[in-house]
C-alpha cells in the first residue's frame, strides 16, 4: 500500500485517500504548436525503471493535487511537493542523487 | 490406531466433551480440542482423499501447514469449503465433511488412478489434452472437474457478518510463539505502540511441548507470566486467533482475526480483517518441520514428529501405539520421549546419520528404545493405514528390507524457517549448510518509503534454533527495531539455554539411492501428488526454473504454497540439475499466508452496502410510486413510472405524451452544478467550453461542449452566470465529480495564477424540471415568481420565491417543450414536488422517467454524451460546429482537433436516420457498404447512436454516424441486425421534432 | 416558510457501545479564499478565530473547520445561513473568495458512546488514537467508499459529514460499524 504525505494538509494518506494523474511536469502545447511538440504533450510519457515524477491527488481529502518523486522499482519516496511547481525542486534531486549517484532527470 | 489417551492433554478441558459429526459419523471430542485432535482421538485416521489420485490422506501435521485434513465445514449459509482440520477449533454441533471422498471415504471409486498413477506423470494434464479442441468442453473438463473433486462452493449467501479495522503502530509483531512474546516485552518496555498478533489460540508456539526452561522456570510459566506484564502495558495490544496474513509496501500489514470461528452463529462479527499500519514489523513465526521423502511417507499414520509430539502433549491424543520414528536431526528424540513418557510404544529409531550419541539419542536408549544409525525407512506398509515399514539402509538402494510392525510413522527432515512475511514485501533469503534450510538475509530485508528496512525477524524465523538463540535474536531484532521506529530500548533477552544437539543432515531422498519405482511413491506435496519422479522427470523435460516447474508439476500450489512441500522439492530440483540448492531458489511467497474468507475483504461492501448508492430528495416518492429504476453513475433515476398493468414501452409512451401533450415532472436534480467563480472566470470558462462563455450576460443560459485534450467531446450542458464574477456550469448526470476534479486540475495545476474558485454544489439543490405547454400555468398557479415570456425568456434564469420556496428557475429545454427547471434547496425539494404534484392535477401532471427524457430529446435531435459520444467524437462530427468558437486562440481540445485526422473529411458524421417501414433500428447497429476490409469484413459506413420508438410521430427514429452523412440526405443506408436481417434506413435531418423550435420558446 | 428536511429524518441505531444518530438541519458554508485575508470577515461573521491546518474551532453555535489551504467550512445555525453567505460577501467585498450555501448538500452524524473511534476506524483508513486524533481535530478521509470529514467534541462525540446523496449508505455503514461489541484496539 504506497503512502504518501500530502503536503497541504500533512496527512500521510494511503492508497485508498488518493486519485493518480500520470506522469508531473508536462508542458501544455496549445494551439500554435507543432504536431511533434503537441504530440509529445499528449501521449509520451516516461516510463523509467527508477526515478518517476508524478501527480497524485488527495481526493478523499483536501483535494488538492501534489506531486510525487518516487522509485517505481523500490517505492522509495524521495519527497512530494506542490503542484505549483515546473521542475522537481532542488533538495529532492540533491537527494535523488544522495542514493543514486550521477542520477540525471530525463531531459 | 490412533486414540485418546487416558491422560494429558494440556489444552483439552476432559470435563466438557462436544458433540460432532464427520462423514455423517456422531463423534466426541473435547473443549480446547482442533477438529484434528478430535478426529484423531475418535480414532479417525483416515480422513481424506488426495486431489489426483485418490490416495487415502490422514492428518500430517498440527498447524498451518497440513495439507491433508481439509473439509468443507458448516452448512447451509455458514458452509465453507477447504477448511483445515488442524486450525478449526471443535465447537458443540459441529459439522465437517471429507473433500475429496466420492462415494466414501473407506470406498474411493476414483481412487483407480491410484495404479494408474505411473500414466499419470507430471505435466499430465498439459501432456495428455492437448487436442483435439474440441473435446476439451465437453469431455477433458467435465471428466478432471468431477475427479479432481475439491471444496464446493457454498451454495447460499454467508450468513455471517464481517469488518475491516484500521490499526496505526509502531511496531507489529507477527507470531506469539516465545519469540514473538520476547519481542513484543522489549518492544513494549521502549514505550512504542505495539501489536501483537497470534494466529492460534494459544501463546507461547511450541515452547510448552517442547518443555523448555526459560528464566529458570517451565517455558509455561515464563509465558504466563510474560502475557501478564504485556496485557499490563497499555502502550501493548494482544491478539490471538490472529493472523498476519501479509506485508506490504510501506509498512502496511494484513491482520486476520477468526473472531467467533470457534462459537458461530453468537450473533458476532466472524472475521474482522486488520488492515494496519506499522513503522516497523517483526516476524516472529516460527519455523515448519519438514517431511522425509520414503515410498509410503503419505500412507495415513504417517505423520511430522513435531506435530506428533503435539496431539500428545497438548491434546492427549495418540496418533498410533506403536510408533517407528524416522529423523535425520535429534528434534524428533523429543518426540520419542514424549510418546515414551505417554505410555506409547516407540519399536525403533530409524536416524539416517551414521552415528549418534547425542544426549537427546543417549536419554532414548537409557528408556529402552532402539536406535538405528544410517539407517533408512525403504517404504511404508498399509494402504488405508500404517501396518508397518520396511527399513534398508540410508546410503543403498533399498533393496531387500526388514520390516518393523507398527501403525504410526513420526518423521522429520528438519526445520524449515517461516519466511512468508518476510518475503512478501521482497525480503531476501539465504541458505543455511548447517540447518539445510532458507532463512532470511537482514542485510536484504525489504525496504520502505524511506528506503530503509522495515521489516525484521525475531527467533526461529530469523533461523535461530535453540531456545536461548531463539530470545535472543528476539530481544536484539526488536530492539533494533524499536529504535527504527524512533524508540530507544537495551534488548534484555530472558535467559535460557540452547539444548546440546548434534547437528542434522540434509536428506533428500530415503534411501539416498532409491529405485525408481520407490521414488514414484514419494511424494513431496501431498496434496497436489507431486512425487520425487515428477520432478526428476520436469528437471529432465527442461524445467530448469524453479517457478516453471512448479507451475508443470503443481508442486506447491494451492493450499500448500511452499509451507511443507518447497525444500524437499527444490533440493530434488537442484539434485537432478546437478545445482546446488541455493542456486535454484525459492519460488514466490505471495499474501495472504493462510486463506482467508472472501467475506473479511467484502468488510462492509455487501447487501445494502456493497458499493455507495447516491439518492435525490425525491428518492423515497419514486421508490413508492412503482419507478423503475435506472443505474446513472452511483445515482439511480427512475427510467420510468409504470402503472398497473402497464408495460415500461407503455409507460414511456403514455409519459412523453403527457408531457408533449400537457404536463410532465422530471426529478433533475442529478445533474451536475459547479460554481466557477472569480475575476477570472470568464477566462477559464473559455478555456473549458469550445464556445465563448465570457461573453454570456448575468441572468442568461448558454449551452456549451466541453472537451478533453484529444478533442474529444467529454461533457456538455447548460451555463448560467450568475453575476460578473460567477457561472454556474450544469453538467451530466454522470459528470458532475469528473468535471469538478477536470476543473480543480487546471485550476492547481496549470493555471494556479488564475483567480477563479470553484465548488461543487451539485447536491445543494433539488431540480425539477416542469415541462410541457401547460408548464407555465402550474408555475404561475403556485405563484411568486414572474415566469412570464418577457420577465423569464427562453435561456434565462431568475431568482425568487416560488409559492414560499426560495428558487433559481432556469428557462432551459431539453425535450423541445416550454420547461423550465427549477432549483431549489434540497431539503425543501420534495416539498416542492409534492406541490407541483397537487397543483397540476388539473393538467393531469405525469411524472417521467429517464426514457422518456431521452425519447424526447432523441425527436429534437439533442445529443446524448455516452450515446453520440464514446471517447473518439468530437464536436465537429455532431453538427456542432455553431457551439465552437473561431475566435477564441484556445481552448482545452482546440489544437488536437486541427489535428490532420480530426479535420479529414472522411469522418463519419452524425445524420438522422429514418427506417422506410417505421420501425426501430437496433441499437449500436451498423451500416454496411461495398466490399471488404482487409480482414475480410464487410465494410461498414456508419452506425447507429441513439434509437427509439417515437410516440410523438408514431415511427421509429434515430441518429446515427455515416461517412460523408450530412452530404448524403435523403440516401438509404442498409443497416444489418444480428441477426444478420438488413433493415433499409434513410437518411435526414437529426431533429425530427418541431425544427425550427417555436415549442420552447413562448 | 421553509420546510427544509435532512436526508433521513433523523435516523438513529444503537449498539452496544456506539449510537449513530443523525443530526439536525445544520447550516454550513464552504468559504474558499485565501485564508490569511479572510480571517477578519471570519470572526466578524462566526466569532471563531481562524482554526490551523486541519483544526475545527468552535464560538458557542458557530465554528469553522480547516478543509484544504484555500478552503473553511463555517458551521451555523441552519436559519443563518443566508445571512452569513451575505455578511461574507459583504466583509469581504472587493476580494477574491467564494462563499456559497452548502448546508442542503450535506447529511451530518453524530457518533458517540465509548466505542465511538472504534466505529470511525472500522470504515475509515485513519489514525484514530488519541494521540494522532483528539478534539478539536478535523479529518477529511474516505468513510468506507465515499468522501467524509469527522472531527471530535471535547466528550468524545463525533460529528461526520458527508454528502446528502449517499446519507443512505453512510448511515448504514456507520450503524453497521457501531452494531457490534468493542474491538479493544483504542481507549
Amino acid at each position: 500500500m504506497l503512502i504518501l504525505h500530502c503536503p497541504y494538509c500533512g496527512i500521510e494518506c494511503d492508497e485508498t485517500e488518493l486519485a493518480p494523474g500520470g506522469e508531473a511536469h508536462l508542458t501544455r502545447h496549445g494551439p500554435g504548436a507543432s504536431d511533434a511538440e503537441f504530440e509529445a504533450y499528449l501521449f509520451e510519457r516516461a516510463n523509467p525503471k527508477g526515478v518517476h515524477f508524478e501527480r497524485w491527488r488527495h481526493a478523499n481529502g483536501c483535494g488538492k493535487w501534489f506531486l510525487a518523486a518516487r522509485s517505481t522499482t523500490t517505492l522509495e519516496v524521495f519527497g512530494t511537493y506542490e503542484a505549483q511547481t515546473t521542475e522537481p525542486p532542488a533538495e529532492i534531486v540533491e537527494k535523488i542523487r544522495a542514493r543514486i549517484p550521477g542520477w540525471e532527470a530525463r531531459p | 490406531m490412533s486414540k485418546r489417551l487416558e491422560q494429558g492433554g494440556r489444552l483439552i478441558d476432559r470435563a466438557k466433551p462436544l458433540g460432532f459429526v464427520f462423514d455423517s459419523n456422531r463423534l466426541e471430542g473435547y473443549a480446547g480440542d482442533t477438529l484434528a485432535s478430535a478426529l484423531l482421538g475418535a480414532g479417525k485416521t483416515l480422513v481424506n482423499r488426495s486431489y489426483k489420485y485418490h490416495r487415502p490422506r490422514g492428518i500430517v501435521a498440527s498447524g498451518a501447514e497440513e495439507p491433508n485434513a481439509l473439509v468443507g465445514l458448516g452448512q447451509g449459509a455458514r458452509f465453507e469449503p477447504d477448511q483445515r482440520a488442524t486450525t478449526t477449533e471443535l465447537f458443540d454441533g459441529l459439522t465437517a465433511m471429507p473433500q475429496n471422498a466420492w462415494p466414501s471415504l473407506g470406498f474411493d471409486a476414483m481412487a483407480v488412478n491410484g495404479w494408474m498413477s505411473a500414466f499419470m506423470p507430471a505435466g499430465f494434464y498439459y501432456k495428455t489434452f492437448l487436442w483435439p479442441r474440441a473435446f476439451w468442453k465437453h469431455v477433458y473438463e467435465p471428466v478432471i472437474r468431477s475427479a479432481a473433486a475439491s471444496g464446493r462452493p457454498p451454495q447460499e449467501p454467508d450468513a455471517d457478518r464481517y469488518e475491516h479495522f484500521h490499526a496505526f503502530v509502531d511496531m507489529l509483531i507477527l507470531g506469539g510463539g516465545i519469540a514473538g512474546l520476547q519481542a513484543a516485552l522489549t518492544a513494549g518496555q521502549s514505550g512504542a505502540r505495539v501489536l501483537l498478533l497470534e494466529q492460534t489460540p494459544h501463546w507461547g508456539g511450541r515452547a510448552p511441548v517442547d518443555g523448555y526452561e526459560i528464566d529458570g522456570k517451565p517455558a509455561e510459566r515464563w509465558i504466563a507470566e510474560t502475557l501478564a506484564t504485556l496485557e499490563a502495558m497499555e502502550n501493548v495490544t494482544l491478539r490471538s486467533r490472529t493472523m498476519g496474513a501479509g506485508v506490504f509496501d510501506h509498512g502496511y500489514a494484513l491482520g486476520y482475526e477468526r473472531v467467533s470461528d470457534h462459537m458461530p452463529g453468537d450473533g458476532a462479527i466472524r472475521h474482522r480483517l486488520w488492515k494496519i499500519r506499522a513503522k516497523q514489523i517483526v516476524t516472529a513465526t516460527g519455523a515448519i518441520e519438514r517431511p522425509l521423502s520414503f515410498a509410503g511417507n503419505d500412507v495415513p499414520g504417517v505423520m511430522l514428529a513435531s506435530a506428533m509430539r503435539d496431539y500428545v502433549v497438548n491434546y492427549g491424543v495418540a496418533p498410533g501405539e506403536k510408533v517407528v520414528v524416522v529423523t535425520n536431526n535429534d528434534d524428533a528424540y523429543r518426540t520419542v520421549l514424549a510418546l515414551i513418557d505417554a505410555g506409547l510404544e516407540v519399536p525403533i529409531v530409524v536416524d539416517a546419520r551414521d552415528r549418534n550419541d547425542g544426549p537427546l539419542a543417549r536419554e532414548a536408549m537409557r528408556r529402552g528404545v532402539a536406535v538405528e544409525c544410517g539407517a533408512a525407512i525403504m517404504k511404508v506398509k498399509g494402504k488405508k493405514r500404517v501396518e508397518g515399514v520396511m527399513l534398508c539402509r540410508a546410503n543403498g538402494t533399498g533393496g531387500a528390507g526388514a520390516p518393523v510392525k507398527c501403525d504410526a510413522v513420526a518423521m522429520s527432515g528438519g526445520w524449515s524457517p517461516v519466511v512468508h512475511l518476510w518475503s512478501h514485501c521482497g525480503g531476501k533469503l539465504t541458505w543455511s549448510n548447517e540447518n539445510a534450510h532458507f532463512y532470511p538475509d537482514p542485510s536484504r530485508a525489504p525496504t520502505g518509503a524511506d528506503g530503509k528496512p522495515f521489516v525484521s525477524t525475531a527467533g526461529a524465523a530469523s533461523g535461530a534454533m535453540g531456545t536461548g538463540s531463539v530470545l535472543t535474536d528476539a530481544a536484539s531484532n526488536a530492539a533494533e527495531a524499536c529504535g527504527a521506529a524512533g524508540y530507544a530500548v537495551t534488548a534484555s533477552a530472558a535467559q535460557a539455554v540452547d539444548a546440546e544437539e548434534v547437528p542434522m543432515k540434509p536428506v533428500w531422498v530415503m534411501p539416498e539411492q532409491a529405485l525408481p519405482e520407490l521414488r514414484a511413491k514419494m511424494f513431496l506435496d501431498f496434496q497436489n501428488d507431486v512425487k520425487v519422479a515428477d520432478i526428476q522427470l520436469a528437471a529432465k523435460e527442461g524445467y530448469e526454473s524453479v517457478e516453471l516447474t512448479k507451475r508443470y508439476t503443481t508442486l506447491g500450489m494451492a493450499n500448500d504454497q511452499g509451507k511443507l512441500s518447497n525444500i524437499n522439492g527444490l533440493a530434488i530440483l537442484a539434485d537432478s540439475l546437478n545445482a546446488e540448492i541455493p542456486q535454484v531458489g525459492t519460488t514466490t511467497f505471495r499474501p495472504p499466508y493462510q486463506p482467508i474468507s472472501f467475506g473479511s475483504i467484502a468488510g462492509e461492501a455487501r447487501g445494502a452496502t456493497f458499493q455507495p448508492l447516491r439518492r435525490t430528495p425525491m428518492h423515497e416518492w419514486h421508490e413508492r410510486n412503482g419507478a423503475y429504476w435506472e443505474p446513472v453513475g452511483h445515482w439511480r433515476r427512475p427510467y420510468c413510472y409504470p402503472k398497473q398493468g402497464e408495460s415500461h414501452d407503455e409507460a414511456v409512451v403514455r409519459e412523453v405524451l403527457a408531457t408533449r401533450n400537457s404536463l410532465g415532472l422530471l426529478d433533475a436534480s442529478t445533474l451536475g452544478k459547479l460554481i466557477v467563480k472569480g475575476p477570472d472566470a470568464g477566462r477559464f470558462m473559455d478555456m473549458l467550453y469550445t464556445n465563448k462563455m465570457s461573453t454570456l450576460k448575468p441572468g442568461k443560459c448558454r449551452y456549451g461542449l466541453m472537451c478533453n485534450e484529444n478533442g474529444f467531446l467529454s461533457d456538455d450542458g447548460v451555463a448560467a452566470r450568475i453575476d460578473a464574477e460567477t457561472f454556474l456550469c450544469h453538467t451530466t448526470s454522470g459528470g458532475a465529480d469528473r468535471i469538478h476534479g477536470w476543473m480543480e486540475d487546471w485550476l492547481q495545476c496549470e493555471w494556479w495564477d488564475w483567480k477563479v474558485y470553484v465548488a461543487n454544489v451539485t447536491e445543494q439543490w433539488g431540480q425539477i424540471a416542469v415541462v410541457g405547454p401547460n408548464a407555465r400555468k402550474l408555475l404561475e398557479k403556485l405563484g411568486g415568481m414572474d415566469v412570464s415570456k418577457e420577465a423569464l425568456p427562453f435561456m434565462g434564469w431568475a431568482e425568487g420565491e416560488l409559492d414560499g420556496i426560495t428558487a433559481r428557475i432556469y428557462r432551459i429545454s431539453f425535450s423541445g417543450e416550454l420547461s423550465y427547471e427549477i432549483a431549489v434547496p434540497a431539503g425543501e425539494a420534495m416539498t416542492l414536488w409534492s406541490r407541483l404534484l397537487t397543483a397540476g392535477r388539473e393538467w393531469s401532471i405525469t411524472p417521467y422517467g429517464t426514457e422518456a427524457l431521452h425519447i424526447m430529446r432523441a425527436e429534437k435531435g439533442f445529443i446524448m454524451i455516452g450515446d453520440e459520444t464514446d471517447g473518439t467524437v468530437i464536436p465537429q462530427d455532431l453538427g456542432l460546429g455553431w457551439a465552437i468558437s473561431k475566435k477564441k486562440d484556445d481552448y482545452l481540445g482546440k489544437r488536437a482537433q486541427e489535428r490532420s485526422h480530426m479535420t479529414s473529411p472522411e469522418r463519419w458524421k452524425l445524420v438522422g436516420l429514418e427506417t422506410l417501414d417505421g420501425s426501430a433500428l437496433p441499437d449500436g447497429a451498423y451500416a454496411v457498404g461495398e466490399g471488404v476490409n482487409a480482414n475480410g469484413q464487410r465494410n461498414t459506413i456508419g452506425r447507429v447512436t441513439s434509437t427509439y420508438m417515437s410516440p410523438t410521430l408514431g415511427k421509429g427514429i434515430a441518429m446515427g454516424l455515416v461517412h460523408h452523412g450530412p452530404d448524403r440526405m435523403g440516401e438509404v443506408l442498409r443497416f444489418v441486425a444480428t441477426d444478420e436481417s438488413v433493415i433499409e434506413a434513410k437518411i435526414v435531418s437529426p431533429v425530427f421534432y418541431d425544427p425550427d423550435g417555436e415549442k420552447q420558446d413562448v | 416558510m421553509s420546510e427544509a428536511v435532512t436526508a433521513l429524518g433523523g435516523a438513529s441505531s444503537a449498539g452496544p457501545v456506539a449510537q449513530v444518530e443523525e443530526r439536525a438541519l445544520q447550516g454550513m458554508v464552504t468559504l474558499r479564499g485565501d485564508l490569511s485575508e479572510l480571517a477578519a470577515a471570519v470572526e466578524t461573521v462566526t466569532g471563531c478565530a481562524m482554526p490551523d491546518k486541519r483544526r475545527i474551532v468552535q464560538a458557542g453555535d458557530k465554528a469553522v473547520g480547516w478543509m484544504s489551504p484555500d478552503e473553511l467550512l463555517l458551521l451555523v445555525p441552519y436559519a443563518e445561513t443566508s445571512q452569513t453567505v451575505a455578511a461574507l460577501e459583504e466583509q469581504l467585498a472587493g476580494r477574491h473568495h467564494l462563499a456559497v450555501d452548502v448546508s442542503d448538500a450535506r447529511a451530518s452524524f453524530r457518533i458517540e458512546g465509548p466505542g465511538a473511534r472504534e466505529v470511525l476506524a472500522r470504515l475509515c483508513p485513519a489514525d484514530l488514537s488519541p494521540a494522532a486524533f483528539g478534539p478539536g481535530e478535523l479529518r477529511r478521509t474516505r468513510l468506507a467508499q465515499v468522501p467524509a470529514a469527522f472531527w471530535m467534541e471535547e466528550s468524545g462525540t463525533f460529528t461526520l459529514v458527508c454528502f446528502r446523496s449517499v446519507a443512505t449508505y453512510a448511515f448504514d455503514c456507520l450503524a453497521g460499524a457501531s452494531a457490534g461489541e468493542a474491538v479493544g484496539f483504542l481507549p
